[in-house]
């Protein structure tokens, strides 16, 4: 089975975030950067289903060189070989573009993402690159087994989960716990360093959308400490001063 | 300018969400017309129209009364080639994949995870995990907007709205994803929707308290969530797990009981209107984010809260 995975570069969980240039470019001093939390779940099931039933690992991020280390990362813990599309990944659109692109040249069983990016958050690009495809898209997928050509999977719904039998070629969304999050050893580490990343030039498509600039949210103001024998005070708070309950 | 509003249906019943997306789509284009699929309970185009909308595309074909991510978004596509420029939705498992499919089928500009009106063609949405929010400018005339929970207060003083077939063209490519069972818990506040959430951490100790967490949730008609490390141990689903790799919430209220507030976790729950804190713990991260706070013991505040919560009630 030929296998996609699609990664982001981002900034780790822990990172503050602040922005430059009149709050216009994210502010990249002193932030960490790295695998996407869910593309590194997407990876890591890749990896099973590889050891399980053999075939091969493409990983794919579309982003500027910066992003090369993050790529290396996952050809330690696993993929086989790497493809960047040179171009910063303005929108979803933009970026399904891309990646559709390499899918079709690729002709992949399974494409593998992210339930959603950590830094933009839209959970748009499967949908996108599925429909772009022609193929079933499906997140955020929880557990993932592979069946001839058919995928058997659980999807998370508002309370609950979903069972489901989709038909390959498909667009997958991940999350926990469909698999551990995988540590590169040091056999993964030295392989990486020479495994093939190629690099592929965008295509003429032009984003969706743009950002005209960032924002902050406003600054709490701070807390009001209730005494924990006077929860009748703590009602009365709720109910006439922030009117909630 | 129209707009068209994805509604859904949970058990026969308007989604709470729903109404807001059809108060939204009402905010922007000054009319709206909600798309519903399988069988609706009575009194619900009522609701809808109440909520903004005038008219209600009704599909009622056998074969698209659940839920199908991609046939949904072919007909929804189908609908706004119909005469609408703008979709709305709420953030959903469903919302989600459907809006990014319907905007490259109708060459629309999506804006996910909105949090206010539009100004203009420019979206706010809420990104790094709502620790920021981005001005989204959606180019092009077509839009597809999904909207966050409490992104604007549904309309209660809309008109009625008239109720027309919609039979969208069935395409078999559609049906490639089937769902062969579906496990959900039934009766309860669905936490995306809930209003108020009532939240437990680690500091509970266990998943035989967690009915002190329940009878708070009963008494103020909210749902229940927890932090990640409760359901990675099991103590609670998976499905109620906020934060960053969890649920995102913004409710008008949370309240967090035994959580320390870990930036990963504050992630998924930073733009809750309010926030109250109980906590042993006065140096507790989560105090620095709460509204209201409370230095105490679980075990003893949780169940006096309650107390005074139900005899404010009467
Ligand atoms: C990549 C990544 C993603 C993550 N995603 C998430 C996520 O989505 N959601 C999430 O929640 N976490 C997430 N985490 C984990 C996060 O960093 C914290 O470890 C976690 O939120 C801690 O959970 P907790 O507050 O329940 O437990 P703890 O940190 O153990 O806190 C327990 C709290 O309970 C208090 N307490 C103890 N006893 C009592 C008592 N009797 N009465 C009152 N208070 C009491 C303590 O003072 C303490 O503050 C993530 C971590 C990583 C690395
Ligand atoms: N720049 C990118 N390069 C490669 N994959 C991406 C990129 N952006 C998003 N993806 C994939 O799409 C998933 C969903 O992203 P998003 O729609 O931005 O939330 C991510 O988890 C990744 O798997």
């Amino acid at each position: 089975m030929k296998i996609l995975v699609c990664i982001t570069h981002v900034p780790d969980t822990t990172s503050k975030i602040a922005f430059t240039d009149n709050s216009t470019k994210f502010d990249q001093t002193g932030v960490q950067y790295i695998i996407g939390p869910y593309d590194d779940y997407a990876l890591a099931r890749a990896v099973e289903l590889k050891e399980a039933t053999g075939g091969s690992i493409s990983v794919l991020n579309v982003g500027e060189a910066e992003t090369e280390p993050t790529l290396r990362k996952a050809l330690a813990i696993g993929a086989d070989d790497a493809i960047r599309v040179n171009a910063f990944p303005t929108d979803a659109f933009f970026v399904s573009k891309q990646i559709a692109k390499v899918a079709e040249e690729g002709g992949y069983d399974l494409i593998l993402m992210g339930r959603e990016s950590i830094d933009f958050n839209g959970g748009q690009v499967h949908g996108m690159v599925g429909e772009l495809l022609g193929m079933p898209s499906m997140s955020p997928v929880m557990t993932l087994d592979i069946e001839g050509n058919t995928a058997k999977l659980t999807r998370e719904i508002e309370g609950g989960k979903e069972f489901m039998e989709v038909k390959l070629p498909a667009v997958l969304g991940c999350q926990e716990p469909i698999a551990e999050w995988k540590i590169p050893n040091m056999r993964g580490i030295m392989s990486a360093r020479t495994k093939p990343l190629s690099v592929v030039e965008p295509t003429g498509d032009a984003p969706a959308t743009t950002v005209d600039n960032f924002e902050l949210p406003p600054a709490k103001k701070g807390v009001t400490m209730v005494d924990a024998e006077n929860m009748d005070e703590l009602v009365n708070l709720l109910k006439n001063e922030a009117k909630v309950i | 300018m129209s707009a068209l509003a994805f509604v859904e249906l949970d058990e026969g019943k308007v989604k709470k969400s729903s109404l807001e997306a059809v108060t939204y789509a009402n905010a922007v284009a000054g009319d709206a017309t909600a798309i519903v699929f399988g069988s609706m309970d009575d009194g619900q185009a009522d609701l809808i129209g109440s909520a903004g909308a005038s008219k209600v595309l009704h599909v009622t074909d056998e074969k698209l009364a659940s839920p199908n991510i991609m046939a949904y978004a072919s007909a929804i596509a189908e609908a706004m080639n119909g005469g609408y420029d703008q979709l709305i939705l709420a953030k959903s498992s469903l919302g989600d994949p459907v809006s990014a499919r319907v905007a490259i089928k109708t060459n629309a500009a999506l804006a996910a995870n909105v949090s206010e009106p539009l100004s203009g063609d420019v979206a706010k949405t809420s990104i790094y995990t709502g620790k920021a929010f981005a001005n989204t400018k959606l180019n092009g005339n077509r839009k597809v907007i999904s909207i966050k929970k409490n992104a604007v207060e549904i309309k209660t003083d809309g008109g009625s709205a008239s109720v027309e077939a919609f039979s969208p063209t069935i395409n078999n490519g559609d049906f490639k994803a089937k769902v062969t069972s579906t496990e959900k818990a039934t009766g309860d506040v669905l936490l995306p929707e809930a209003d108020i959430v009532v939240s437990g951490g680690r500091g509970l100790k266990g998943p035989e308290n967690w009915g002190m967490i329940e009878e708070l949730a009963k008494t103020l008609g909210a749902a229940t969530a927890c932090s990640k490390p409760v359901s990675d141990m099991d103590w609670r689903p998976h499905h109620e797990h906020v934060g960053q790799t969890g649920i995102k919430v913004s409710p008008t209220l949370y309240i967090a009981v035994g959580i320390s507030g870990a930036i990963q976790h504050l992630a998924g729950v930073n733009s809750s209107k309010y926030i109250v804190v109980i906590n042993k713990d006065l140096e507790a991260p989560f105090f620095k984010a709460a509204d209201y706070g409370v230095v105490g013991d679980a075990f003893e505040v949780v169940p006096k809260l309650t107390e005074a919560i139900k005899a404010q009630q009467g």
